[in-house]
């Protein structure tokens, strides 16, 4: 015996791994509603939580998981949902609520064929720009993709270290395939998972600003029964949290919500780079469509062709500064989704120059094949 | 007397919070906010071990005076975000405030489940019988025939009665008080928030901007006595008729048993998933 520690080795689902990644990173609370292809989240939530001291709770629909996770947030702990298409549509309201009262919680939608009740066993990557945009109004969020049961595993801790880091809520997109696909999965030792906490408050509660601004522009949070007896609302407020309509407060505290988030694009924008330093058609890709568009850029260089592959980890903010040097540097960028054309859009935005732009798009139901993929390459 | 007024507001309401308040001059919210304060004052919790929730509307507003933890949320979902609160913290009050429209139309879901489960929460719904931040617009509980905004012709629909619904849905406690019986209130409310489980506290309140206004009752006087007429205490209703009870309701307790608390169930599941864990 050498004395090193045995990793626990285990065989399981996308699912199954976003839910080892939440509870390493400390998750303790889990609201949710049984949604096709999500279901297992909240099952094996059920089971680890209690043993765990932490609490799961089958709520009556999507609304009320979001509002209680809200809750648990504002009482303290690291909290989480997980839903589908149809689920996903029905929390953006809390999910709001979530933004402008900068509660760090992390949702998960496990994408399927949509619009609405769609396509419920099939994948899909239809709600891209929903997770941005689904809730009303200008709000700042963060959207995480994920390809492999690693990543499963891996993303949803940093998923909910830049939750509490940025006081913002955090969606993982997974979809239908990576949440069934099982593929051995390390898990890391507690030891090696670095895990961000909510900053206290560093003054006493008489002299505490909830919403003040700071260096950051994330103010510090204190929990519900701690000491700081404070007011959270969804109206917009001043830095005390009670409801504003003077002009310069309401822009102050917009300005801030964005900047804090600007202000961590670099740590935020996570990206994956296989290929890229000469390549002259690049993919650009994200989920479960990133493998396929890895397979096909591998055999394409096998073929000769000088492919590369830039996988967006993070959809939004969008890794502009990723993306647009490497626009400028190819010919062609192809755009693989299971949509009609989401992130293609965001990549069009960005493009500084002359670079083509080839969208592959399908909304069959079933997955981007490898093949498909550098047919694309080998035709640009 | 006054001065134990002053002293209560200058310890539970909000220094930093700049009055005037929201609402209109007459508003029967004011004596539900006395009441709350007169009730957790002689319960003597401490300030930092309530939870005070509220949805949306005139009743919501009610949170941002009052120097506890507060949280205003969405419409109709306070229960939800209270049900988070208690479940990560059961050791702190959680009280949420709501309107007859917040709780019983957008909220109703929501208001039957936090009944089933039992959720050691008091919820105080002021039914005022009309949509009065948003202008008068009806609610499930305008009664039929009244007059609102969204029906000039006259209303079709009617009404539920909260309580009673509450009862049905599983509430532990259940009682029903008006803001013209405000020490009644102070009681009622003090029971809920010290009774364990899930309380409801429904508060039979007045409009008179926007409900009385269209129905013939324009100012709180008028809308006051109508509650005193209309209010039957629960001992007396039980020995009248139906006939003699129409267009009144009942105020005082309707509801007091002893049921399991939800968190105290799910603390016993944490024991046998400590002790058998299935993984």
């Amino acid at each position: 015996m050498t004395g090193k520690k045995v990793k626990a080795r285990r065989f399981i689902q996308g699912n199954e791994a976003i839910v080892e990644g939440a509870l390493a990173a400390g998750c303790r609370f889990f609201a949710g509603y049984p949604i096709t292809p999500a279901s297992e989240i909240g099952e094996m939530f059920s089971r680890r939580l209690p043993e765990l001291d932490g609490t799961f709770i089958q709520m009556e629909d999507e609304i009320a998981s979001m509002g209680a996770v809200i809750g648990a947030s504002l009482a303290g702990a690291k909290a989480m949902t997980a839903t589908s298409g149809p689920g996903f549509s029905l929390l953006q309201e809390n999910l709001g609520f979530a933004c402008i009262a900068e509660v760090p919680c992390v949702v998960v939608n496990v994408m399927r064929g949509g619009a609405s009740t769609g396509l419920p066993t099939h994948p899909s990557q239809g709600d891209v720009m929903q997770a941005r945009w689904g809730t009303h109004g200008d709000h700042p969020i963060i959207v995480l993709a994920v390809s492999t049961v690693l990543e499963c595993f891996e993303i949803t801790v940093k998923a909910f270290n830049f939750s509490e880091r940025y006081r913002v809520p955090v969606i993982v997109l997974s979809d239908e395939m990576v949440a069934h696909t099982r593929e051995i999965l390390v898990l890391p030792d507690a030891s090696d998972i670095e895990v961000t906490d909510r900053k206290p408050p560093s003054r006493p509660p008489e002299w505490y600003i909830p919403y003040e601004d700071n260096s950051r522009g994330v103010p510090s949070m204190a929990a519900f029964g701690d000491g700081y007896r404070y007011h959270v609302t969804g109206l917009v407020h001043d830095v005390r949290g009670f409801p504003t309509e003077r002009p310069e407060e309401i822009e102050a505290f917009t300005t801030r919500l964005f900047r804090k988030v600007t202000q961590g694009f670099n740590e935020i924008q996570l990206t994956k780079s296989l290929f890229l330093d000469d390549a002259d058609v690049v993919v650009i890709a994200y989920g479960s469509v990133a493998r396929s568009a890895k397979r096909a850029v591998i055999e394409a260089r096998q073929q000769g062709v000088r492919a590369g592959l830039l996988q967006l980890v993070t959809l939004f903010p969008f890794p502009r500064k990723q993306v647009e040097p490497i626009m400028r540097r190819c010919r062609t960028t192809i755009v693989p989704e299971m949509n009609i054309g989401q992130m293609s859009r965001e990549v069009k935005r960005v493009n500084p120059g002359p670079c083509r732009v080839v969208k592959h798009n399908r909304v069959d139901g079933g997955a981007i094949t490898p093949a498909e993929i550098l047919e694309r390459i080998l035709t640009a | 007397m006054a001065k134990e007024v002053t002293k209560l507001i200058h310890q539970y309401l909000r220094h930093d919070k700049k009055f005037p308040h929201v609402w209109c001059p007459g508003c029967g919210n004011g004596i539900v906010l006395g009441a709350l304060i007169r009730a957790i004052d002689s319960l003597a919790i401490e300030k930092d071990d309530i939870v005070l929730i509220s949805g949306i509307g005139c009743s919501g507003r009610m949170t941002v005076y009052v120097d506890c933890n507060t949280l205003h949320t969405t419409h109709g979902r306070a229960l939800t975000f209270a049900t988070g609160v208690k479940l990560v913290k059961p050791a702190l009050s959680v009280i949420v405030i709501m309107g007859d429209g917040d709780a019983t139309a957008i909220g109703g879901n929501h208001f039957i489940h936090a009944a089933r489960r039992n959720l050691d929460l008091t919820a105080i719904i002021i039914n005022n019988q009309i949509y009065g931040m948003t202008g008068g617009q009806y609610s499930p509980t305008t009664p039929y025939g009244s007059f609102a905004e969204t029906a000039l012709y006259g209303h079709i629909e009617h009404p539920f009665s909260i309580a009673e619904l509450a009862v049905t849905a599983g509430a532990s406690f259940v009682a029903r008080g008006t803001v013209y019986h405000a020490r009644l209130l102070d009681e009622l409310i003090a029971k809920g928030i010290r009774r364990r489980g899930f309380s409801v506290v429904e508060v039979m309140s007045h409009c008179h901007v926007q409900y009385g206004r269209r129905n013939r009752m324009a100012d709180p006087v008028t809308m006051m006595k109508w509650l005193r007429d209309s209010a039957v205490r629960i001992e007396k209703a039980e020995k009248m008729t139906p006939e003699a009870l129409t267009d009144r309701f009942t105020i005082g307790v309707l509801a007091d048993v002893e049921k399991p608390v939800y968190t105290e169930e799910y603390e016993k599941i944490r024991q046998e998933a400590k002790r058998r864990p299935i993984g």
